[in-house]
């Protein structure tokens, strides 16, 4: 996987402006912001609908009312913990539901049947559908965001790696891992037959040493790319240090189909690895026999995350993906540097560092607030949530991974595709200075995002194949605020879940006019009595259905609906 | 430049037929006439560039205090003595028939022929829901059935089949539709999506739904914010076309009044948008306020008040929009029309107002109406319950059916289409459109694409069994300007572009010839 390659095509403004897709209002520098003292202290501001729902959007791909009720009946400490609770889970596996794969009956895994080259593509489709599943399903828990942090941070690519067995592997070893350890992840993740075959690993011999894994555990995964102070001094690892860490990594591959790795000690290089002075000039010793892969794989990692760097650096990943992109002075002494410090106490448990920040007086400092880009996925995933769409379940698995399919081609082509990361960098939104999340919103992705929320508001729904359409009950939605016959409660309860920013006058003004047409507010709350009076006849139910969904098609159009 | 051979099924297309009836072609001169009508109308005829304005009157128009029936003033001053306009101040449009004094601009329109009102519009069982019944006029539905496209939208989609994929295009580089407003009304519903775009408003008509409001708040959250907006703005996919209309065009009437207008404002904006060169075909406007229910006259004077405020700017607004097409050239192209979901109960209630009613008048204006009053006033009975009403004399969707036809030109399959049933036509449009289709097979012509058009235009047709076919261009003299087809051809659909090149401005005719008959229609070269 050559990354450099790739990021050429995307990295500096000159080729950026020239990419059909570039959005040309994107940030040409980071913006600045009035520095937020506010640290990691616990957050003492009132636990409102304003502050649980932040932390519902930043660690959930979307919430329904019950979600939000329920972190209300919380506070914002017992909620936080609640939702890093991620206890043990037994998952069936995915599924075939292709009849052309011919290794496996329809309705059962290929997870446990012999490697076939000619059904890659359909079982790789099959473990999205299985992930995009997991992710619909809605529980109150951070873990499904997490793994994506993970995919994220970690990131591997299904259409690279190729075996679907090894990508469902890893995909439970960041699952399994999700609220864990980030050193045993690592750890982990470096023997990884995924991660041996995407970052070629498995052709890494004493005679043929392979740098790519021992570049990128370093660059990107843990101590990351400092200030380049000579040729080759990336100030926290240099050129050395990437030949040296492959060199202890020599002799791991995959065993194919099994899949697992094992350590071929002949392919091993034996000899002494000498890191740089950015390492204390650590010396690991070279071993030989059986078990000199592990034990030389363990200093590796303990030498690396004895860095303070590895832990700021993750520190700062964790900051971009769940509060802002850009990292001032005052963030990086006042929360980064004291999560870093939490976290290598913690022996690099993240649970109480997540807690911690989500907890935060700063997590939750108003600049804080709506400040991200929904990612595809929250604009997917978290308006099916919103809507509180019925979907399909596992009973039935053709029906449901089919639009489970559908659900990763929308988010596909708003440039996230679950399991195929762009490259080893992950999504270019958590790096990419000085645009970051800005780079989801382009001439094309947007309007991508807007015929799929008014697909949903529509009374013909989202059609998978027709006749199975998912469609909205604005209904009921409507029925589960307070007044629902009230235009003014409706809109601004409905305006409270939809949006992480408070609407102006003028434009809630907007909202009702699109539902009322002009009309008097009154005239709702007679047309709403008239249904709930009559409620299975369709000419009591259309007059208020039909303005229930120009107003979510409204209020799913404001470009307010795209901040999270 | 051969052979599209797919999307096109939707297409209108002129038959050749046994009873098609050509322009005969003598010693190259073209001398007859179609359908009756002058050669040099032909033109005003194809119906390509005829467009369609929607004026929404929201609320409910009282129709009694705005067509007032004279002859039943002794029964109406006992029902609605309180807000009855004195019949001393009626415009008169007839001995009987009087419009509301706010209203002497249409008054005069009415004189010259250029406006005309149509009595009891409205449907069986008429809906006094707001909403429903809004829904029933979009939709065109019966008051019992439930729709969820509009009559509207549906036309559209005859033009635009498969909407929005493929759009906008090089042939239809233009929204179908635009609503000036802040939503789409479900009138313009198609069977996916609406067909058409809302443009927030006329006075800064680029500022598009949904770019923006207020300006963004100062912090992180509103700079991400405005971003969006500015994206929004961007990929507005009609945005181009509409800046580029407004650009080229500019309003020449000074009776536009200048402020508290808002009904004006939006037709200004339409009467530019048609006049910088967009080939929309519907636009829609809205004035709102007409749920009168208390105080739509002041006690002082019946004549002014909330209701006399609406009309009086209906009266301005058409008035401006009317004068301004005229001066811009395009008067012969705009036919408009007023819709409300409902007129008002004749029993006035003891708060100057009136409470939902059932039929009431509608008005159809431009200069290519059939002026004059449609229909009779209606009775009033000697004792007015709360329950009376006014019956209906014309289905709504009569109105609908007779602009389709005579102003839109739509043909009677797709007439069908769009209003899933019959319904009596009215004499509304003074210049009928030529038909889109005949009856019969053998080959179809379908009206070219754009026209009026500058540089190249589309010109299509169909072939059902295979034959020679010439397909040639002719200027309004007859001569031969061009061949653009002329070989034998399989069965199937073809498109041939045709650029202007040297063609001057002005009407031309193109004829499919096959097997012994022709076809022909009109086109236009614009300066």
């Amino acid at each position: 996987m050559d990354r450099r390659t790739m990021l050429a095509k995307t990295s500096g403004s000159a080729a950026l402006a020239g990419d059909p897709a570039f959005a040309r209002y994107a940030n040409a520098a980071l913006p600045k912001r009035a520095a937020v003292t506010a640290g990691l202290e616990p957050f003492a501001g009132a636990w409102d609908k304003r502050h649980a729902s932040h932390l519902l959007r930043r660690v959930l791909f979307g919430f329904a009312k019950a979600d939000l009720d329920k972190a209300l009946s919380l506070n914002s400490a017992n909620c936080v913990d609640a939702l890093l609770d991620v206890a043990e889970e037994t998952l069936p596996p995915p599924v075939s539901t292709d009849a052309g794969d011919t290794g496996v009956t329809v309705g059962q895994t290929w997870t446990t049947v012999a490697y076939d080259g000619n059904f890659n593509g359909t079982r790789q489709r099959s473990l999205q559908n299985w992930w995009m599943a997991l992710i619909l399903g809605r529980k109150f828990s951070a873990r499904e965001k997490l793994i994506l942090f993970w995919h994220n941070h970690l990131a591997t690519e299904l259409d690279v790696v190729g075996d679907p067995k090894y990508a469902y592997m890893h995909h439970l070893l960041l699952r399994k891992n999700a609220v864990g350890n980030f050193r045993d992840l690592v750890r982990q993740i470096t023997v990884d037959p995924a991660m041996l075959q995407y970052l070629n690993g498995d052709s890494n011999t004493n005679t043929n040493p392979n740098e790519n894994y021992g570049r990128e555990l370093q660059e990107l995964f843990t101590v990351g790319k400092g200030p380049e102070t000579a040729a080759g001094n990336y100030t926290n690892y240099t050129e050395e240090d990437v030949k040296a860490a492959a060199r202890v990594l020599t002799g791991w591959r995959d065993v194919r189909d099994t899949p697992t790795a094992e350590f071929q000690d002949k392919k091993h290089d034996v000899k002494d690895k000498v890191f740089s002075a950015a390492y204390g000039n650590t010396v690991i010793t070279g071993r030989a026999g059986t078990d000199a892969g592990t034990l030389e794989l363990d200093d590796l990692i303990k030498m690396i995350f004895a860095q303070t760097e590895t832990a700021k650096y993750f520190c700062r990943k964790l900051y971009r993906f769940f509060v802002y992109y850009a990292i001032d002075a005052t963030v990086e002494a006042n929360i980064i540097a004291p999560l870093a410090d939490q976290l290598m106490k913690a022996d690099y448990d993240i649970k109480p560092v997540l807690a911690t920040l989500f907890k935060s007086a700063h997590f939750h400092d108003a600049a804080n607030l709506g400040c991200q880009i929904k990612t595809p996925m929250d604009v997917v995933a978290g308006t099916l949530s919103l809507l509180e769409a019925a979907l399909p379940d596992g009973a039935d698995p053709i029906k449901q991974y089919t639009l489970m399919a559908l659900m990763v081609g929308e988010a596909s082509r708003m440039q996230l595709e679950i399991g195929n990361p762009p490259n080893v960098a992950g999504w270019s939104a958590y790096y990419q200075d000085p645009v970051f999340y800005e780079v989801w919103i382009n001439s094309d992705t947007l309007p991508r995002r807007v015929q799929f929320t008014d697909k949903l508001a529509s009374a013909k729904g989202y059609g998978y194949p027709t006749g199975n359409a998912i469609t909205t009950d604005v209904l009921a939605l409507a029925n589960a605020t307070s007044k629902p016959g009230t235009v003014d409660t409706l809109v601004s309860e409905l305006a409270a879940i939809f949006y992480p920013i408070t609407l102006t006058d003028v434009q809630i003004k907007y909202l009702k006019d699109v539902m009322l047409s002009g009309l008097p507010e009154y005239e709702w709350g007679v047309e709403w009595d008239d249904y709930v009076a009559a409620p299975a006849d369709a000419t009591k139910i259309k007059p208020v259905e039909t303005r229930l969904r120009a107003l979510f098609g409204a209020m799913m159009q404001l470009a307010e609906f795209q901040l999270c | 430049m051969l052979e599209g051979k797919s999307g096109m099924d939707r297409r209108r297309f002129l038959k050749i037929g046994a009873s098609a009836c050509a322009i005969p072609l003598a010693s190259g001169k073209l001398t007859a006439s179609v359908y009756g009508s002058p050669l040099s109308s032909l033109a005003a005829l194809a119906g390509n560039d005829r467009v369609l304005v929607v004026i929404r009157l929201d609320g409910g128009n009282d129709g009694l205090n705005m067509v007032l029936p004279l002859d039943q003033y002794a029964n109406l001053a006992k029902a609605r003595a309180n807000i009855l306009i004195p019949e001393a101040k009626a415009l008169k449009l007839t001995t009987a028939t009087g419009l509301h004094p706010a209203m002497p601009g249409l008054a005069k329109m009415y004189a010259d022929g250029k406006l005309r009102v149509i009595q009891s519009v409205g449907y069986p069982n008429h809906n006094q829901s707001h909403f429903r019944s809004t829904d029933i006029w979009f939709s065109a539905s019966d008051y019992n059935q439930v729709l969820t496209t509009g009559w509207l939208g549906r036309y559209l989609e005859t033009i635009y089949p498969g909407y929005p994929d493929g759009y906008p295009s090089k042939d239809f580089p233009d929204p179908p539709a635009i609503q000036i407003g802040s939503a789409l009304y479900t009138l313009l519903q198609g069977s996916s999506v609406p067909m058409g775009m809302a443009v927030a408003s006329a006075t800064s008509i680029y500022s598009l739904v949904p770019a923006g409001f207020d300006t963004a708040p100062a912090t992180p959250a509103g700079h991400e914010l405005t971003f969006i907006r500015q994206m929004f703005t961007e990929t507005q996919k009609y945005g181009e076309s509409i800046k580029k209309a407004i650009a080229a065009a500019t309003n020449k009437s000074t009776l536009y009044p200048a402020t508290g207008n808002t009904l004006s404002d939006q037709l200004k904006g339409v009467a530019r948008l048609i006049a910088g060169g967009l080939q929309t075909k519907v636009y829609v406007v809205s004035l709102r306020g007409f749920d009168t229910h208390a105080n739509q006259v002041l006690a002082a004077d019946v004549t002014t008040g909330s209701h006399a405020a609406l009309l009086t700017k209906l009266n301005d607004a058409i008035v401006a929009f009317q004068d301004d097409l005229r001066l811009l050239g395009l008067e012969n192209r705009v036919m408009g029309m007023t819709m409300s979901e409902f007129g008002r109960r004749i029993l006035s209630n003891a708060s100057l107002g009136t409470d939902h009613g059932t039929s009431a008048p509608l008005l159809v204006w431009g200069a290519g109406v059939s002026g004059g009053l449609l229909g009779t006033n209606p009775v009033i009975p000697a004792t007015v319950t709360v329950k009376d009403n006014i019956p209906m004399q014309y289905d709504y969707r009569s109105i609908y059916s007779s602009i389709l036809k005579d102003w839109m030109g739509v043909a009677g399959a797709d007439l069908q289409t769009v209003l899933l049933k019959d319904f009596p036509a009215l004499p509304i449009v003074g210049s009928p459109v030529l038909p889109r289709s005949l009856a019969g097979a053998g080959a179809e012509l379908e009206q070219n694409f754009p026209n009026p058009f500058r540089g190249a235009t589309t010109l299509r047709y169909r072939v059902s069994s295979g034959d020679r076919v010439r397909l040639r261009v002719f200027d309004s003299h007859g001569a031969l300007v061009r061949v653009v087809a002329d070989g034998f051809h399989a069965p199937g659909t073809y498109a041939r572009t045709l650029e202007a090149g040297s063609m001057s401005p002005g009407t031309y005719f193109y004829q499919l010839e096959m097997g012994g008959k022709t076809l022909q229609r009109p086109m236009e070269v614009m300066r």
